[in-house]
Parts: C-alpha cells; sequence; structure tokens
C-alpha cells in the first residue's frame, strides 16, 4: 500500500542530538520494526514519520513523495498509541469515524469502514460503549480500529502492546501479525522488546544512541550481527561476551549465545562452577561461574538438572562463535 | 484497627463541622435578622425570629426603594460575563502556554501569573483615567474588562498546571486524524479540563460578585449599580436601615449559591478516567 524513505534525518532538542543522519527504506507491505534500548530515538523517529515532530534535517518520503511539510492528518497515515488515546467522550463507533468524518468521507462509506474494522477486531458489541468502559486489551483494539478504518499507507505503532499484561500482548501480538497479513499493509512498529521485534517483522532496524546499529531480517540479526551492540541486544538470554585476549585469540572479543555455549561434565575448554539454575520447561539456563571468562550462561533444551557449585566444563561452539575487534566491530 | 478507622473518621468529621460552623455563622446571623424588627435585631442579634419578632419589613424596603431588580440583573450580567471570558481567555492561553514550545513561554508564564501576586485594586486611578478617557465610566463593559484582567491570571496558572497533565498522545491522535488546533482545544482538551474550570469559575464567580470596590468606583449610577452596591443605599452616615441591608445581602446569597451548585456538579470527575492508561 505504501513504501517509506527516510534520507538523512537528523533530530536535535537544542543542544542534545537525538536521531543522527538516518537512512531507511521500507518496502510497500513491509513489516519494519523499530527497535532499541529506552532513550535511543526510536520514537522520535516514529514521530517524524507521522509529522509530529519536524526533523532538523533530512527528508521523509511516502510513495516516493516528499511530505516534510505536509500536516500529519495529509500524510495517509495511522498511528496507534502506546497510552491508546482514545477520544474520552466518544463511543467506540464515534471514536472510528472521527477521523473519516473530518475528512469529510460520505456517510455510508464510514459506516462500511467502521462495520469492516468492527468485524475484523471482534469490536461490534462495543460500539456503543465508551473507553472508560473498556478494559485494557479492548481499549487497544479500538485504538488500533481506529487506525484501520482511515485505509492508511503506511500503520505506525507507538509501543502498542506496553500497556497489556503478558497474556493479553502474546494475544495482541498473533492479532496485529494476522490483521497485517488481512490488510496487506505496511507497518512501522516501535518497540524495546525484541520479542515482538522478532515475531512481528520482516525487517528489523536497532536503533542505538540516535543511530542506526543496523538493518536486517529478524534471524540474519541473530546470526550474523554487525556489531556487539546488536549481538546483545538480540537474543535471550543476552549472548556472552568473553575477553579475546584470556582465549589466545587476536579478536578483542569473542561473543557466544547460551545455547551455542556447551555445557559438559567430563570436559570442554575451560571450567567453572554453576552459580544458579532457572528451569523453564522446555529449557535451561545454567549460569556458570568461570573464573577469569566471568559469569556466563549456557542453554540446554534437555531436563537435565545441575546441582549449584557443581563443577563443570563449558565449550563455545566454534561454528556458531562471533569475533569483535576493540570498537565492538565484528571481524568476519 | 476498625475503631481506630471510625475514631479517626470521627475526628475527621468533628473538625470539619467545627468549621462549617464557623464558617456558616455569619450567613446565619445575617440571614435570621433579615427576618426581625429593627428592636429585635438589636434586642437580640442572635436569637432566632419569633412570632413577635417577625418582620418583613427589610424586605418590603428592598422591593420599593431603589430598583433591585436592575441591581440584580447587572450583577448577573457583570459576574456571568466576565466569569465567560476569564474562562475562554485563560483556557486558551493555558493551552498555548501548555502545549506549544517557543522563545519565552517561562518568562511569558511568569508574567501572566503576576497578576495573582499584584492586586489589581492598585491600579485603580490608572484604570479609573483610562475608563474616563475611553468614555466607558458608569457601564457595565468597564468592569466587565476590570473584572476578566482579575480572573485571568489565576485561571491561567490553574489551568496551565491542568493541562500539562493532558497526554499527548490524545492530542497527537487528533491531529492524525485532522482536527485542527482549535478543534483539538475545543472538542478533546476542554472537556477533559471541566473538573479545573469549574474550580477557576467558582473561585472567580465569588470575588466578582461581592465586590464593592469597582462598582462604586467606575459605574455608580443608578442604571450600572450592582447588588452590593444597591444594598450601600440603605447605609447612611446617621442612619442605616438594617433591616433592609441585611435583606438585600440575604437575597444576594441566592443567586451566587445557585451558579456555585451549577459549577460543583461539574467537578465530578468521572468522564477524565479511562481516556488514556
Amino acid at each position: 500500500m505504501g513504501s517509506l524513505t527516510l534520507r538523512g534525518i537528523s533530530k536535535s532538542f537544542g543542544a542534545t542530538e537525538v536521531l543522527r543522519d538516518i537512512d531507511l527504506e521500507v518496502h510497500d507491505g513491509g513489516f519494519t520494526v523499530f527497535v532499541g534500548p529506552s532513550g535511543c530515538g526510536k520514537s522520535t523517529l516514529l514521530r517524524i514519520v507521522a509529522g509530529l515532530e519536524e526533523p532538523s534535517a533530512g527528508d521523509v518520503l511516502i510513495e516516493g513523495e516528499r511530505v516534510n511539510d505536509r500536516a500529519p492528518a495529509d500524510r495517509e497515515i495511522a498511528m496507534v498509541f502506546q497510552s491508546y488515546a482514545l477520544y474520552p467522550h466518544l463511543t467506540v463507533r464515534d471514536n472510528m469515524a472521527l477521523g473519516l468524518r473530518q475528512a469529510r468521507t460520505p456517510k455510508a462509506t464510514i459506516e462500511a469502514r467502521v462495520a469492516e474494522a468492527a468485524r475484523m477486531l471482534s469490536l461490534e458489541p462495543l460500539l456503543g460503549r465508551r473507553p472508560a468502559e473498556l478494559s485494557g486489551g479492548q481499549r487497544q483494539r479500538v485504538a488500533i480500529g481506529r487506525a484501520v478504518v482511515r485505509t492508511p499507507k503506511l500503520f505506525l505503532f507507538d509501543e502498542p502492546l506496553s500497556n497489556l499484561d503478558a497474556a493479553l500482548r502474546v494475544n495482541t501480538r498473533v492479532e496485529i501479525a494476522r490483521l497485517r497479513r488481512e490488510l496487506r499493509a505496511t507497518m512501522i512498529y516501535v518497540t524495546h522488546d525484541q520479542t515482538e521485534a522478532m515475531t512481528l517483522a520482516d525487517q528489523i532496524v536497532v536503533l542505538n544512541a540516535g543511530r542506526i546499529e543496523q538493518i536486517g531480517a529478524p534471524m540474519e540479526l541473530y546470526r550474523d550481527p554487525a556489531n556487539i551492540f546488536v549481538a546483545g541486544f538480540i537474543g535471550s538470554p543476552r549472548m556472552n561476551f568473553l575477553d579475546g585476549a584470556r582465549l589466545g585469540l587476536q579478536a578483542a572479543t569473542l561473543g557466544i549465545r547460551p545455547e551455542h555455549l556447551r555445557l559438559d561434565r567430563v570436559a570442554g575448554e575451560f571450567e567453572g562452577r554453576v552459580s544458579h539454575v532457572e528451569h523453564l520447561g522446555g529449557e535451561t539456563n545454567i549460569f556458570v561461574q568461570a573464573g577469569a571468562h566471568g559469569l556466563l550462561t549456557a542453554r540446554r533444551f534437555d531436563e537435565e538438572s545441575f546441582a549449584l557449585d557443581e563443577r563443570v566444563w563449558l565449550t563455545p561452539d566454534p561454528a556458531r562463535r562471533l569475533l569483535f575487534d576493540a570498537e565492538g566491530r565484528r571481524l568476519r | 484497627m476498625a475503631r481506630r478507622g471510625r475514631l479517626r473518621a470521627f475526628g475527621a468529621h468533628a473538625a470539619l463541622l467545627t468549621y462549617t460552623a464557623i464558617a456558616l455563622f455569619p450567613v446565619f446571623v445575617i440571614v435570621i435578622n433579615a427576618f426581625k424588627s429593627r428592636k429585635a435585631i438589636f434586642g437580640a442579634p442572635l436569637a432566632p425570629p419569633t412570632p413577635e419578632t417577625f418582620d418583613l419589613a427589610g424586605f418590603r424596603a428592598v422591593l420599593t426603594q431603589g430598583d433591585f431588580v436592575l441591581y440584580f440583573q447587572n450583577s448577573l450580567i457583570v459576574t456571568l460575563v466576565s466569569l465567560a471570558l476569564v474562562l475562554l481567555f485563560g483556557a486558551m492561553s493555558a493551552f498555548a502556554l501548555s502545549e506549544y514550545r517557543f522563545r519565552g513561554n517561562t518568562l511569558l508564564g511568569l508574567y501572566l501569573a503576576l497578576g495573582i501576586m499584584i492586586p489589581i485594586r492598585l491600579g485603580t486611578v490608572a484604570i479609573l483615567e483610562l475608563m474616563v478617557a475611553t468614555h466607558l465610566v458608569d457601564t457595565r463593559t468597564a468592569l466587565i474588562l476590570v473584572y476578566t484582567a482579575q480572573g485571568l491570571p489565576l485561571s491561567i496558572f490553574i489551568l496551565a498546571e491542568f493541562m500539562r497533565q493532558i497526554s499527548d498522545d490524545l492530542k497527537n491522535a487528533g491531529r492524525i486524524d485532522g482536527l485542527s488546533e482549535y478543534a483539538i482545544f475545543f472538542r478533546l482538551v476542554l472537556p477533559l479540563t471541566r473538573p479545573a474550570m469549574a474550580t477557576v469559575a467558582v473561585f472567580t464567580m465569588i470575588p466578582i460578585w461581592n465586590d464593592l470596590w469597582f462598582p462604586l468606583i467606575l459605574a455608580p449610577s443608578e442604571a450600572t449599580k450592582t447588588v452590593t452596591l444597591g444594598a450601600q443605599v440603605f447605609i447612611g452616615q446617621f442612619v442605616t436601615n438594617w433591616n433592609a441591608v441585611l435583606a438585600a445581602l440575604s437575597l444576594a446569597i441566592l443567586p451566587v449559591l445557585i451558579l456555585y451548585l451549577i459549577f460543583s456538579r461539574q467537578l465530578i470527575r468521572g468522564i477524565t478516567s479511562g481516556a488514556v492508561k
């Protein structure tokens, strides 16, 4: 439905620079997730796309057209906010219809679109209610419905799931993925939760301190991170980082994911003592104090149990280890 | 635990009741004495009216001497129009101060709040000169302008503080839905600030209604007299018709009481809950 191009976007608030020289291409129908720690500028970037914030430099192009000078309402976008931001004094139906009425859409079209969105999100029984009479999950569905009826070129989601509890978050995540297939819409989604990023995106943009660290498909970022930041940010539990010099390597740092760190009772590359064990059912995380290498995490997908303080051996899978130089760049 | 809670509730109620009694006592004295004969007012000022002392002489005087219907009308017009202007302009400037980033924002806010600390009466002479120069003396417009100026600082201060708490997301959602800044102000922000508006309305209304100073100086003519000024005709240098003064004051309580009841209903906050998480 719509593509997005960002060219050299920078943004400063006074002397503080929050975004620096952002270039990005989002393809028609793509699902792009901006992910990064809090304060990395991902929400500001989304607000610049929406037109709620003006970039200090650079261009925003929607379907190849420069929209810098267009008001948010004229950009053919829709946005779903973290706090839902429903109009408290309007019913669910009017909440969804307001934008269309404002654009002087014919009444019949408004009704048809609201009905269609309500069906898609199972909001039919709630149409006459006000936001105060809805639960958190229902409110978020209304907020999504309000975006859907606008049939925008771009859907923007600003951390839409962070106010929901864990179970509802999983449900809504699935809902958004289904919606996306049904609407075949271009979506941009901001989150600090890497699980959401991995499960929803076909393109992840990892931001840190106002800059893009890497852009790629979820599994690409997981398998082939460009630097230490991305390696550490994507994947849970976090990747282990070992001092390269201590292992006799040329590289400054060796990174190895917990699932690629083999744990053995008999032999291995270096030894340590079990300091904590987390049983998650299908998998077990074992924290090992490995002397000079520090506290390392190993992940096993069996039900083998280890005792606290038990002596174990660790071996990084040589095929999956990642090497980084002193600046944190990946050595290939 | 429950006993301590009850004890605490009792203590709180005792304190509140004491305060209520103290606050209402002068009003009570005015109202009971309005219904008594002159002799009874001086003989036993605290006694309620009895069949022997009951007398409506004061109310008769109020209705026959001076045009009190007109005075009430003047007071109501001046109070309501000033109130409307204070709320409208106060809310608009509060919105600008809380919503937009511009150079000198904080300074402008402080400047506008200065009026809370400096009483407008200090400027009486200059205001009178201004009104004379603009031929506004003895008009209700003069009073309305002065009272609007008097009420704005506090209303801007309270409303700006309140509007800062309204979620940015809500306003941004409105912008994406194509609402103009005016529509965002009138249709999203104003309904949410209703409790604060009611507070401001009450705080603004009462000093205006009760004011004697500016009506006396700016609009003392018969046609523009307000109730408080009208009641003064019964206070003479040598003789004061206390029955009439008390009756006029008792009547003057009623309109402002009705307005208060209307605004206090708006103080119910319910509507904002659930708007945003």
